[in-house]
């Protein structure tokens, strides 16, 4: 029996290629097993190569393995780009009706199943994927019964007819797979799970629920790679709780209204990703000098320019922490799995309000859509915090018509928060450098004191576990540090490396700025070597580390940016590369 | 009762004696006194320019925002607390070049608010450059030969933009740009209001005297429908775009807010934030 399996189906975009690894995840999902998913496509609606790789096993994964135990193929491009990760232990499952061809060098039999044809006997070649699926679970020996619940689910408002007929297309793809397979059925077949019902979900499902239940009411958005799933689940579900999402022309504008929204005391923001986060950065600026609460997603893809729009890359690490002209204060923080997706973007909305200043939840390609099976949420641990926000409270007249001090310099920098039409506090908002009244002003004195009283605010950030810490060791010969999706990599390989007898510590940053220079000192200073490993050319990440940490004779770094994310053979191989290198 | 005078603060403009702005100031606190707002519900949103200063200069809530998207800012803003009264104003630069795109999306958007643009065809505060709205052959700093790319045509724009108020007013006449601003307060969906606003010190063609020699006041045009666009886009042809008054307005057209699926009658900044266990766990449902 297998401890995980790697299952891939791959075909041209467009032809059902994506909900077949739906339908094929839902049901595994069911049967209480964890599941992790990535996503090869391209920019382009039809046509081009497009595979899902789901990893499926009894125990929590958050990475695609290097290898591949079953292959499903709807076309022969599948097969020649994919065959590689197969090993003799593997298998391809491949449509009749391209007349598939195995390359010499692959080393996995391939079986050829009549997928599209008895589709299109059962009524349309739709189906072929449920074909597929009927013979994938002949390999894993698995109950129909399973995707009774999943085709239900799916087709149910179709009607009975459409229902019988996907469950028939299942029942003859098994069938017809189980004669070719003869004894070897089942060969495939699982460890058993726990039956628990657990969420399946994309990081992008995660944010946008935590921005929901963060009390959200606002977004302003304009559709992008790999952000947009954020803005279409507030689509559906705003309107539930009042609230309202504008697709703007551009991202400007949508961060300008997230600003104008907050500014009048609703909980609003925007998702985006490089290009978009690129257009906003004046807007980013004017939220940091007007202390307008602010928070924006940037769902990192590959760059520059319009670059790998649709792979894996972590590259705006920089620009996240930097961008905008002048200084502000501003927090980033990065999530690296589902829950902390859901849990960081509720902190962000807290802490935008606390401190009034911009957040920027940093995503990657990988942790915003690659689905993941994500233990449940805890609603006792939702807590909201709004910080000096003035309601419901009596402002006194004053005579002079003087202004409410909104802007005024206290001990932790936050002054107390006033949202329009509250009588008696009227007062002025400028990205002008101003007076604590809001009134412009060029005083040497004043620019000290307001510019000393924004920056302050970020010596009070209030982030629960900026840092994900896996440190068995005290002494480690090498501490691992990554942020966002390349955690569960990272986790295997430390896992892997201590079972070949090496100290190995694990670190993942989950609040970027300001830096958790007190959490990483002591993890860095009881290293041999610090491995940082990071989807982008420059080693932003291990920059950073240097930066504020130090420890440049042993901070080391991975990088990969060809727009796949890390694998955890490729992973060992480069690390076990680098300590040979005398560096270690 | 609240007057004109409760919107005003102390303090001092920075705008050259003479500007058309300070006449733009006067209408917007007129019209807001005439329409019994108090200030501390009346929020005026402006861009950046000489013309960006007027949030600073009304006592109300104001809201400086960056070049162009005053705006945004605005609709946000009238999104978060609809019981607000939200004005935006900036320049014809801010309006025109730099945030066009938000100026035609604002109309086709209607979301009700009032956008008084200060109309002074050329950029002043950074000492004389021409501007979308200079006329052809507009000699600046930056077309010393001459604009060569035709003026942008705001009234028309707005008219084939889906507008359901269009007006155009002059500095001069605070009379009359003080019954436009005040209907467009009134007026239920996004009022689109251009001001001839002259700049004293850079633009030497398009002066009070001018404009006084060349304007028609649409109330001086026997029998002008403002409810017929079609009538509308003729009028501003006709004249060259120099027309006052209000040039059209829709008022059956339902307002953005009016029409958003599920939004709230009360204002959503009045909206508890935290949702209940039940309701959570609806919405986990859809992942299971």
């Amino acid at each position: 029996m297998l401890q995980q399996l790697s299952w891939k189906v791959g075909g041209q975009q467009g032809e059902g290629i994506e909900s077949t690894g739906e339908i094929f995840s839902m049901a595994m999902n069911r049967l209480g097993y964890y599941l992790y998913g990535y996503r090869h496509f391209s920019s382009r609606i039809k046509g081009g190569h497009t595979n899902n790789k789901i990893c499926v096993r009894p125990t929590q994964v958050r990475t695609i393995p290097d290898d591949l135990d079953i292959l499903v193929a709807f076309d022969q491009e599948t097969i020649d780009v994919n065959y590689k990760e197969l090993t003799e232990k593997s298998v391809i499952l491949a449509d009749a009706k391209f007349s598939p061809v195995s390359p010499e060098d692959c080393l996995a039999p391939m079986y050829i199943v009549p997928f599209t044809e008895i589709a299109a006997e059962l009524g349309t070649s739709l189906m072929k994927n449920m074909v597929a699926i009927g013979a994938t679970s002949a390999l894993l020996n698995l109950d129909k019964a399973v995707f009774q619940g999943v085709v239900d689910e799916i087709f149910g408002k179709k009607g009975t007819e459409v229902v019988e007929k996907n469950m028939q297309a299942i029942q003859q793809g098994f069938d017809v797979m189980a004669e070719q397979l003869g004894d070897r059925l089942g060969e495939w077949q699982l460890i058993e799970a726990d039956g628990k019902h657990r969420m399946f979900m994309i990081g992008n499902d995660a944010i946008a629920l935590g921005a929901l239940t963060a009390g959200v009411r606002f977004m302003a958005a304009y559709p992008i790679t790999p952000a947009s799933e954020i803005m279409e689940y507030m689509i559906k579900k705003l309107p539930l709780f009042g609230g309202a999402v504008i697709q703007t022309e551009d991202e400007i504008a949508a961060a300008t209204m997230a600003i104008g929204s907050n500014y009048g005391g609703v909980r609003a923001f925007t998702a985006s990703a490089g290009p978009g986060l690129s257009l906003m950065m004046e807007a980013i600026g004017l939220s940091g000098m007007t202390e307008q609460p602010l928070v924006i997603v940037d769902t990192q893809r590959g760059g520059p320019s319009t670059g790998l729009p649709t792979k894996q890359e972590q590259s705006d690490l920089m620009q996240m922490i930097y961008g905008t002209h002048g200084e502000i204060p501003k927090v980033v923080i990065a999530p690296s799995t589902g829950e902390e997706a859901f849990f960081d973007t509720i902190q962000a909305f807290n802490i935008a309000e606390e401190l009034q200043l911009p957040v920027i939840i940093l995503s990657d390609l990988q942790l915003s859509l690659g689905k993941q099976t994500v233990d449940p949420f805890d609603y006792s641990k939702i807590e909201i915090r709004r910080g000096k926000l003035v309601q419901n409270e009596e402002i006194p007249e004053s005579v002079d018509k003087s202004y409410f001090k909104r802007f005024e310099v206290t001990e932790d920098g936050v002054s107390p928060r006033v949202l329009p039409g509250t009588a008696h506090a009227i007062h002025h908002v400028t990205g002008v450098e101003h007076d604590e009244t809001g009134k412009p002003s060029e005083a040497a004195t004043n620019r000290i004191a307001q510019m000393d009283k924004r920056m302050k605010k970020l010596k009070h950030v209030q982030f629960n576990e900026p840092v994900y810490k896996n440190v068995p060791y005290e002494e480690a010969d090498i501490l691992f540090v990554g942020f966002n999706s390349t955690r569960g990599v990272l986790e295997e390989l430390q896992q892997t490396l201590i079972s070949q007898g090496m100290k190995v510590n694990h670190a993942h940053i989950r609040l970027i700025h300001p830096f958790p220079v007190e959490e990483m000192q002591p993890l860095v200073a009881n290293a041999k070597k610090v491995v940082v490993v990071e989807n982008n050319a420059t080693g932003q990440l291990a920059n950073i580390l240097k930066m504020n940490v130090g420890g440049h004779d042993k901070v080391v770094n991975v990088t990969k940016y060809d727009g796949t994310p890390f694998l955890p053979l490729q992973l060992e191989k480069q690390v076990k590369e680098l300590l040979a290198d005398g560096n270690i | 009762m609240v007057t004109f005078k409760d919107f005003r603060n102390n303090v001092k403009p920075n705008w050259c004696p003479g500007c058309g702005d300070f006449s733009v100031q006067a209408a917007i606190q007129r019209a807001a006194a005439n329409v019994g707002i108090q200030p501390h519900d009346l929020a005026v949103i402006s861009g950046i320019g000489c013309s960006g200063r007027i949030s600073g200069y009304i006592h109300s809530y104001g809201f400086h925002g960056i070049h162009g998207r005053a705006l945004p800012i605005a609709q946000g803003l009238k999104m978060a607390n609809k019981d607000l009264h939200v004005i935006a104003s900036g320049g014809d630069g801010d309006g025109f070049a730099i945030g066009l795109g938000h100026t035609i999306h604002s109309i086709r958007r209607n979301i009700d608010l009032t956008y008084v643009v200060m109309d002074n065809q050329i950029y002043g505060l950074t000492k004389g450059q021409t501007s979308p709205r200079s006329a052809e052959g507009f000699k600046t700093k930056s077309t010393p030969g001459g604009a060569i790319e035709p003026s942008l045509k705001p009234l028309e724009l707005a008219l084939t933009s889906g507008a359901t108020f269009v007006a155009q007013g002059f500095s001069s006449d605070i009379k009359e740009l003080t019954a436009i601003i005040e209907a467009g307060i009134n007026h239920k969906g996004f009022s689109f209001i251009n001001v001839f606003s002259p700049c004293v010190t850079y633009n030497k063609v398009n002066t009070y005297d001018w404009f006084k020699e060349n304007l028609t006041k649409l109330s001086d045009v026997e029998g002008y429908d403002h409810t017929n666009r079609e009538e509308a886009i003729k009028v501003v042809m006709e004249n060259e775009g120099l027309v006052t008054g209000i040039i059209y307005q829709n008022e059956e057209a339902p307002s953005y807010q009016a029409q958003v699926p599920g939004y709230a009658d009360t204002p959503l900044v009045d909206q508890n934030l935290k949702m209940s266990e039940q309701e959570f766990n609806t919405l986990l449902q859809d992942f299971m």
